[in-house]
């Protein structure tokens, strides 16, 4: 066996220990193990979660050498769910791989308490009435769901769920944290040991910009009754006298107190995204509250008194031009300021959760601590039963992405995938499944979609005839690398996920891989 | 047998042999086009690693059965998290060998030939034997080389209209973390590598001053260990980021500075990402990145769809966030334009002509090797060619090209780009002065 830490370095520098212990924990069942679900689980199996249970009632068939990896020639015959298995094993002894040959449909129907042992469910592949009914299953039992399906070239990824909240979103950028705009004493009290005028030339261009631009703020506020500057000549005039500041054209500390001379203006408080989720009913807190949302409370709190407005400091600051010295005493002025807000915090938190009734410990300090740091960038998601979505989506959205030219192809397939689903149920075979019977199916297909159009509330809405022609070519074709695709970001949802890092996507993604032009729909 | 042909394809068939409506001009669907897919369609995957492995399985269930594989890495413990056709016992062992087996263990009828070597050890024509180049690849360099090789096997017509048939079609993947895109490049109709190289920013380095005098970070304090430290005590010595001696060096080196300094963070991990540079990769990027190239290597190959115009981003960190870019091409570039003009007058030798190259103000090209319609005017290595060519140096270029008025060479030499050295491959058009009346030819693009 390989050292874990090695094996899995590149992707613990993306989500580390954390979030790979949380993948580690966690058991993952897949639903039908064609190329899409196949896929989905190798990625998986890669990146090493706990278990994996593949679900499959069918035998391999010739036609599954030509579009799945985990089959092969000795596997014609024998069970695709124990084959697909027995490969993923190979892939990574650390994860425990089982199979079950049985049909997920009869498994919805017969044994719901059977996916309430999992994380995770990946449906791959099922069509819209087992899709309604196992969606109803998992989140009875709180389990997590992700549905998979690749159509020829089309396919789509959708989650549901409840609520997924996420304290470590990662975002790819981010204002830093810096309070220029609104500095505490602390920090006030270090940029004034600084003196901007200081003869030395090594030490002027080596005055850290915050400092910088504390001091000059403070300046600008004493001539100005207090304010800092809003107007677009305001702006200007204050980097002018920062440009005026500067003793040597190669000072960096100057120029980069002008490219960042924008933190001074930016608005106090928090992000209307911040305030949203302080705003939500779950922040009103009892006993059954999550302690995402016991945390949320104790953090308005922070914000209405200790905070004066804003959320605990999040204490890093970036690298600037600087001698070690300064750098490292303001580092500390930042991280004390971090520590006392997360002390206060800390005490909030134990008294929230004294007040609901709970044991005022529940919450581990290392994750306050990270709450702290990330309390700007705090997401919620949300996802819609999927039998409320199918049956009343969202009509003026659902309008708009039909007329809309960059949607139009999207949600072209949207409808199409869900007209197939009619059509199997009302014909006992996928359109253009039988190259014999494609004549017939197009017009078939086309009047199923336009009648669930009207189903939907979206009368004399019209599609594309070319797609309609193109969904009825596909034939439910399952194509390698469609499946590959649509496996692959099913699988990098998944991992968001459970490792409760980076933001999962929300509606429903459909890919188009006739122009790439995919997009997210939520309906 | 042919039977179980047909429905080994099941899937891939609906794609091929039925007639569709959102396909490209030249698409003619029938048994004949899915049978030539597998006869006749070569592709070249470059690079074995995380999209290289993806991609020889993609293409090869997606109807494509002759592949080539070129890589010269071995398997190493860290590629296990994604690279799926290696095991814990074939670490060390060439990557390119090991993926080609696997992929024809379990896929019959593949024909995947291995290539345990650098890009640069192939001869041009090596890569012109190919219908399609799949690029799997983590380097600007190894982009930038292969881009070149195959946009001078582009020619064009008098009318400055690329030559169809010698365009040579490449799909580019890259990826980083939960980020990626796929891309189309088809020489002198899409953009190339070159004309958009500003998509790729340079990398950030620090200042030496910084990392003698004021070191402020962790990264400062192990790039101080490793780009000064290091030199100063083992002076003659290499530093070899593969070398775990060395790395752990480096290591107590930066901590060593880090506690002079009171500067928090530096760990053996973020020592090896700060020297080798890595880029965090994952299974489920790469596998749609490579699903994504494959599907267009496909799609050129049989225009059995549309086409994806051109440039294709995908990010998953916030949400999902795809889209497609039409980039356009640069009309002056260097790569993969109708090539740099220069006027010759006809009794310059080689000799002259290459010192020229040295100083033009778009080319500086050192270390010229060139070629003429396939013809070695002169070699810089092997030695044997070398001193085969040589004797053409004194001779007049006008003379070595068949005295004809014009026509295009092929330059293979070094060139400096961000202050690097890197070898590049360029087109030139010569015209020769005073030869058949092209005495007032445009020569702004030119010296």
């Amino acid at each position: 066996m390989a050292e874990p830490t090695v094996k899995y370095d590149r992707q613990l520098r993306i989500w580390g220990d954390q979030g790979q212990a949380a993948l580690e924990k966690s058991s993952i069942c897949l639903l039908n193990c064609g190329p899409t679900g196949s896929e989905t689980l190798k990625n998986l199996v890669l990146g090493g979660v706990g278990s994996i249970t593949v679900v499959d009632g069918s035998k391999v068939e010739v036609g599954d050498l030509g579009n799945n990896f985990m089959v092969d020639e000795a596997s014609l015959g024998q069970s695709k769910a124990k084959c697909v298995c027995s490969f993923l094993q190979e892939l990574n002894d650390a994860v425990k791989a089982k199979f079950v040959e049985e049909y997920p449909e009869t498994l919805i129907e017969t044994n719901p308490s059977f996916f309430s042992q999992f994380t995770l469910v990946v449906a791959t592949q099922l069509v819209e009435n087992s899709m309604i009914k196992l969606d109803r299953i998992c989140r009875e039992a709180n389990v997590m769901l992700v549905f998979a399906r690749s159509y020829g070239l089309t396919g789509f990824v959708r989650i549901s769920l409840k609520e997924h909240t996420v304290i470590e979103s990662k975002p790819d950028h981010f204002l830093d944290d810096l309070r220029l705009n609104n500095p505490w004493p602390e920090l006030k009290r270090f940029a004034e040991d600084f003196d901007l005028n200081v003869q030395d030339p090594v030490a002027h261009k080596h005055i850290p910009y915050v400092v910088i631009l504390v001091k000059m703020a403070d300046e600008w506020a004493k001539s100005h009754g207090g304010r800092l500057p809003s107007t677009r000549e305001e702006k200007k005039e204050f980097k002018e006298l920062l440009k005026a500041g500067m003793v040597a054209p190669d000072e960096d500390n100057y120029k980069e107190a002008i490219d960042a001379s924008f933190k001074v203006f930016a608005p106090k408080g928090i992000s209307s995204d911040l305030q949203q989720i302080l705003n939500d009913s779950s922040a009103e807190v009892d006993s059954s509250s999550s302690d995402f949302w016991v945390l949320v409370a104790a953090l308005k709190e922070f914000i209405a008194n200790e905070g004066g407005g804003e959320v605990p400091l999040e204490g890093s600051i970036p690298d600037m031009t600087s001698s070690t010295e300064q750098y490292v005493n303001l580092q500390n002025i930042y991280q004390a300021k971090a520590e006392a807000d997360f002390l206060v915090m800390e005490r909030l938190v134990r008294s929230t959760l004294k007040k609901i009734g709970s044991d005022p410990n529940r919450i581990p300090r290392a994750t306050i601590k990270s709450f702290c740091k990330n309390a700007r960038k705090l997401k919620v998601c949300r996802y819609r039963q999927i039998e409320d979505e199918f049956n009343s989506p969202n009509i003026p959205e659902l309008q708009k992405f039909l007329t809309d030219e960059d949607y139009s192809l999207a949600v072209g397939i949207y409808i199409l995938v869900r007209a197939v689903d009619r059509f199997v149920a009302n014909y006992n075979s996928f359109p253009g499944q039988f190259d014999s019977a494609m004549d017939e199916d197009i017009p078939r297909l086309k009047s199923t979609a336009i009648s669930l159009l009207n189903d939907l509330g979206c009368n004399g809405a019209t599609l594309a005839e070319d797609l309609i022609n193109e969904m009825c070519r596909f034939g439910a074709a399952e194509l390698h690398a469609v499946a590959a695709l649509v496996g692959g970001i099913a699988s990098q949802e998944v991992i968001k996920l459970i490792t409760r890092q980076f933001v999962p996507m929300s509606g429903t993604f459909i890919f188009n891989g006739i122009d790439h032009k995919s997009q997210l729909l939520s309906l | 047998m042919a039977e179980t042909e047909a429905s080994r394809s099941r899937d891939l068939d609906k794609l091929l042999l039925r007639r569709g409506n959102l396909v490209g001009p030249r698409f003619e669907p029938g048994t004949e086009l899915r049978d030539d897919l597998q006869t006749y369609a070569r592709v070249l995957v470059v690079g074995a690693g995380g999209l290289g492995c993806e991609l020889l399985k993609d293409l090869a269930l997606s109807g494509f059965r002759n592949l080539d594989v070129i890589d010269m890495d071995r398997i190493e413990v860290t590629n296990l998290n994604r690279q799926f056709l290696f095991r814990l016992e074939d670490v060390g062992k060439p990557k390119a060998e090991v993926a080609a087996k696997r992929v024809m263990e379990r896929i019959s009828g593949a024909n995947i030939v291995p290539h345990f070597c650098r890009i640069e050890d192939k001869e041009i024509d090596f890569y012109n034997d190919f219908n399609i180049i799949a690029l799997g690849l983590d380097s600007l360099e190894a982009r930038s080389y292969i881009n070149n090789v195959a946009c001078s096997f582009l020619e064009y017509d008098s009318d400055d209209n690329p030559r169809e048939e010698t365009i040579k079609p490449m799909v580019d993947g890259g990826t980083e973390g939960f980020k990626g895109h796929a891309r189309v490049i088809l020489p002198g109709i899409t953009p190339c590598f070159e004309c958009t190289i500003w998509l790729f920013p340079p990398q950030v380095k620090f200042p030496l001053c910084t990392l003698a005098e004021t070191p402020r970070t962790a990264a400062h304090c192990i790039e101080y260990a490793h780009l000064i430290k290091w030199n100063e005590v083992h002076g003659g010595t290499a530093f070899d980021p593969d070398n775990p001696k060395h790395m752990k060096w480096v290591y107590d080196e930066a901590v060593k500075r880090a506690e002079l300094f009171g500067i928090p963070g530096v760990t053996y991990s973020l020592t090896q990402g700060v020297v080798k540079n890595i880029i965090p990769a994952i299974a489920s990027t790469n596998a749609i990145i490579s699903a994504a190239c494959a599907l267009e290597t496909l799609k050129i190959a049989t225009e059995c769809s549309k086409t994806m115009s051109n440039y294709l981003t995908y990010n998953g960190s916030e949400g999902l966030h795809t889209k497609v870019a039409e980039f356009e091409r640069d009309k002056d570039c260097l790569v993969c334009g109708p090539g740099v003009l220069i006027e010759l007058d006809p009794s310059i030798t080689l000799q002259k002509f290459m010192d020229l190259l040295e100083e033009h103000p778009k080319l500086r090209l050192s270390k010229a090797s060139v070629t003429h319609q396939g013809k070695n005017l002169y070699m810089q290595a092997p030695p044997v060619l070398e001193e085969m060519t040589r004797p053409n140096l004194s001779l007049p270029v006008f003379d070595l090209m068949g005295k004809l008025s014009k026509d295009v060479v092929h330059v293979n030499g070094m060139t400096s780009k961000n202050d690097q050295k890197v070898s590049c491959l360029r087109k030139l058009r010569l015209v020769f002065k005073g030869v058949d009346g092209v005495t007032d030819m445009d020569t702004a693009g030119g010296a």
